[in-house]
């Protein structure tokens, strides 16, 4: 299966996140901010980004675009994870370069379907 | 697929994580509210992450009745990061919503029920504040009515812009997702795929039109396209349609709530820093060293002068690791005083204001590191010996003034080591007992005899009294009904000691010590019969000969007078059911101190003092009144732990503290 980044200042939210992904055999790489995030991106070859918006140091906004600038990540799928439902902000986040978003709170079933459909 | 066990075990670290998040949260809107404007950027958006953060696990853990109050917190906050004026009336009504939500997760924690809507009112009041503030927002609902079995076929234009990959989109998922929706009729645009030679692979460079059934409905296909909103040309229309619609990415239907996972009961679970496991580690490998070390010279040999000497360095080399094992065991267990200590500059703030004082806390010694266990316990005699300084102890600004001290009165509080115990000092400038009147109370109750002149010293200590409340004790300020005789016995609970002292007319200082530890303590090693038996060392007062006092007999048991004072007698063996061995005229009567009172141990002989392991009978055994737990000796024999404060309100249920006419005694 794939190798997915989870990037959440909640660690509760990552392992929440972690263990349904895990469940569907997917390999699973955590950081609690964007720094941390961009560091272990140097290190693993992942395939599949979840991220959170709102994080201390580096958020999820700042991570997408310094991320995009990475030649392994211009096309991986970023998809934020977000409880913001403002069109404005999700405008900024696909300007910033984010693939799509994930309304939280999700149903497992739900975000395994989502995942499911990016990697391909 | 159903996570709810999954969950249930994530679901304390939500809770623990939530409750951190509260505490900073109040902290940093303590800080709004103080400083005026000057709060950085980084409090509000530490104060922003916290709520947000309840928010977004009460959705994923299935505690649903916060997420209301959560968001219209956040929603707040958020206009406040955005640099609406944080009003004081907004701060206070945040500071609601965070005792609100750390009392909803509570109950949810216990597995309480809470009423729904039942945060409405203040939810309303938040949504009302920021309508004064800014023009709220009005989140449009996409109109997904049901779509009628008949409805006409749509016909869709997708033309995606040349960057839609640059986001890590890629067309080909959508037209999956449209297939499985039942597309026909799809036909891809190739008239923009320039020649080869200029071909970027990164460009993209198609359009697509196609045919879908008329039962799909405008939310499904807004889902579809919702990623890629604004990065494409979309017309969505029906095939009679009156109507040509630009594609408006609604918002995908917020998802059902999650079914509620099961509530894990708080079974105490500890978060414990790396580096503390590291150095247990460390340690556990010194300890495997040292054993195979040891090993080696256990073999039939001779013990030479060399092997021996060899030996001993093994020796002490493992005494040294067992005791920094120990104390970082109880490091584990530790926390810093800091986390109870939040609790009382919002108590201050509120509390002042109610009454009409101005009043600054100054808190020191945060990071001291108490045992877990002392640590919870400790809240509530803290909390309520600062209520006392604020509601007794500090006089209104106007008395303050006119007695020639600055207005604004000061609560300090301050934790610090002092041996083997934690020292909590919680002292005030105010006006200081008020002895006369503490004494006429206790007069009043009947505590003291009418005709008494008791020392200041002695008077102070009245407050500690059961049954001593003062007026105002009882009113809505101290509240609670907890009495200082409460804070009293849960800091003797915790093997602590509580001093108080005051200077009238300056202020009023009370210091609470506490063990480090309660896994550990000094024991004092007593016999009797052929048992060995631990007394805390702490609660000691003295021991006497036994057989040579005059004692009276008095309803169930034996008292002694023990100069001015009647000491009810416990004879151990009997309450224990031992066949003591000991001649009947050589026992020892050691007097032990329990909730301020002593009574007296019938023991046959004293051994050693030394620190013991205190382990539970309630994990091994079963619970025994009487015994606290039971430790293991140095060679081997396991002896119980006697649980002084039991065994003391045994003989005081039994009446013998009913205090016995003194001259009945004397005449014995």
């Amino acid at each position: 299966m794939a190798c997915i980044m989870v990037i959440d200042d909640s660690s509760s939210m990552r392992a929440l996140v972690k263990q349904t992904l895990a469940g569907a055999g997917h390999q699973i790489v955590e950081a609690c901010d964007g720094l941390e995030a961009l560091d272990k991106l140097r290190l693993a070859k992942v395939e599949l980004v979840l991220c959170d918006v709102n994080m201390p140091r580096l958020d999820g906004l700042g991570f997408v675009r310094q991320a995009r600038a990475l030649p392994a990540c211009k096309f991986t799928p970023i998809l934020m994870l977000t409880t913001e439902v403002d069109p404005e902000k999700k405008r900024i986040a696909k300007e910033a370069g984010a693939t799509g978003w994930l309304v939280k709170p999700f149903q497992p079933a739900q975000l395994l379907a989502t995942i499911g459909k990016v990697l391909t | 697929m159903t996570i709810d066990a999954a969950i249930s075990g994530l679901l304390d670290t939500f809770f623990d994580e939530s409750f951190e998040g509260l505490d900073r949260a109040e902290a940093a809107l303590l800080q709004l509210g103080d400083a005026a404007g000057g709060v950085s950027a980084e409090v509000i958006g530490d104060l922003f992450r916290a709520i947000h953060s309840i928010k977004g696990g009460a959705g994923a853990f299935g505690v649903d009745e916060v997420t209301g109050l959560a968001h219209a917190m956040e929603s707040v906050l958020d206009d406040v990061r955005g640099g609406a004026p944080a009003t004081a009336d907004g701060t206070t009504a945040l500071l609601v919503g965070v005792d609100e939500l750390r009392r909803a997760l509570d109950a949810r924690r216990a597995g309480k029920p809470i009423a729904a809507g039942m945060h409405a009112a203040l939810i309303a009041q938040l949504a009302a504040l920021r309508e004064a503030t800014a023009a709220a927002a009005v989140t449009a609902v996409a109109d997904d009515a049901a779509v009628a079995e008949g409805s006409p076929a749509w016909r869709v234009r997708f033309a995606p812009h040349v960057e839609l990959m640059r986001c890590g989109n890629d067309p080909v998922r959508i037209l999956r997702e449209l297939a499985e929706l039942g597309a026909t009729d799809v036909v891809a645009d190739t008239s923009r795929v320039p020649a080869l030679a200029e071909l970027d692979a990164t460009a993209l460079n198609l359009a697509w039109t196609l045919r879908l059934p008329g039962t799909v409905s405008r939310a499904q296909l807004d889902d579809v396209f919702a990623w890629v909103d604004g990065q494409c040309e979309l017309t969505l229309e029906r095939e009679q349609a009156v109507s040509k619609a630009q594609a408006v990415a609604a918002a995908p239907a917020a998802p059902p709530a999650a079914a509620p996972a099961s509530v894990a009961t708080s079974g105490g679970s500890l978060r414990v820093g790396v580096d503390k496991v590291d150095l247990l580690m460390n340690m556990v490998g010194e300890l495997v060293i040292t054993q195979s070390m040891l090993g080696e010279l256990d073999d039939d040999g001779p013990l030479s002068p060399d092997r021996v000497g060899r030996i001993r360095e093994g020796l002490s080399l493992l005494a040294r690791t067992t005791r920094a094992l120990q104390e970082s065991v109880v490091r584990l267990r530790s926390m810093p005083v800091g986390v109870v200590f939040a609790r009382l500059p919002r108590i201050v703030h509120d509390l002042g204001r109610r009454l009409g004082k101005d009043i600054a806390i100054s808190l020191a010694g945060e990071s001291t590191e108490l045992d877990r266990t002392v640590l919870e316990k400790l809240g509530d005699p803290l909390v309520h010996i600062v209520r006392n300084s604020i509601d007794h102890g500090i006089e209104t600004p106007a008395e303050r003034v006119a007695a020639g001290k600055p207005a604004q009165g000061t609560v300090t509080v301050r934790a610090e080591h002092r041996g083997s115990t934690v020292a909590i000092e919680i002292s005030d400038d105010g006006r200081g007992l008020d002895l006369p009147r503490i004494l006429a109370t206790a007069k009043a109750r009947g505590l003291v005899a009418p005709d008494a002149q008791p020392h200041d010293d002695d008077i102070a200590k009245l407050i500690f009294a059961p049954g001593f409340s003062t007026a105002a004790q009882v009113s809505e300020v101290s509240g609670r009904g907890v009495g200082m005789d409460v804070v009293w016995r849960h800091i003797k609970e915790l093997r602590g000691e509580v001093t108080l002292d005051s200077t009238p007319g300056r202020g009023t200082r009370t210091v609470l010590s506490l063990p480090l530890t309660l896994a550990i303590i000094e024991g004092q090693l007593v016999r009797l019969g052929d048992q060995t038996y631990v007394v805390p060392l702490l609660s000691i007062l003295e021991t006497v000969e036994y057989d040579s006092q005059p004692r009276r007999r008095w309803g169930v048991g034996d008292v002694i007078r023990l100069r001015d004072q009647i000491v009810p007698v416990v004879d151990l063996a009997a309450q224990l059911g031992i066949a003591t061995g000991a001649r009947a005229d050589h026992r020892l009567l050691m007097i032990v101190e329990a909730e301020g009172a002593p009574i007296g141990l019938v023991v046959d002989e004293l051994l050693a003092q030394q620190q013991v392991v205190i382990k539970s009978l309630e994990t091994n055994f079963g619970r025994v009144d009487g015994l606290a737990g039971a430790t293991i000796l140095g060679d081997g024999q396991v002896a119980f732990i006697l649980d002084i404060v039991a065994l003391a309100r045994d003989v005081r249920r039994t009446g013998r503290t009913a205090d016995p006419a003194s001259d009945d005694l004397q005449a014995a």
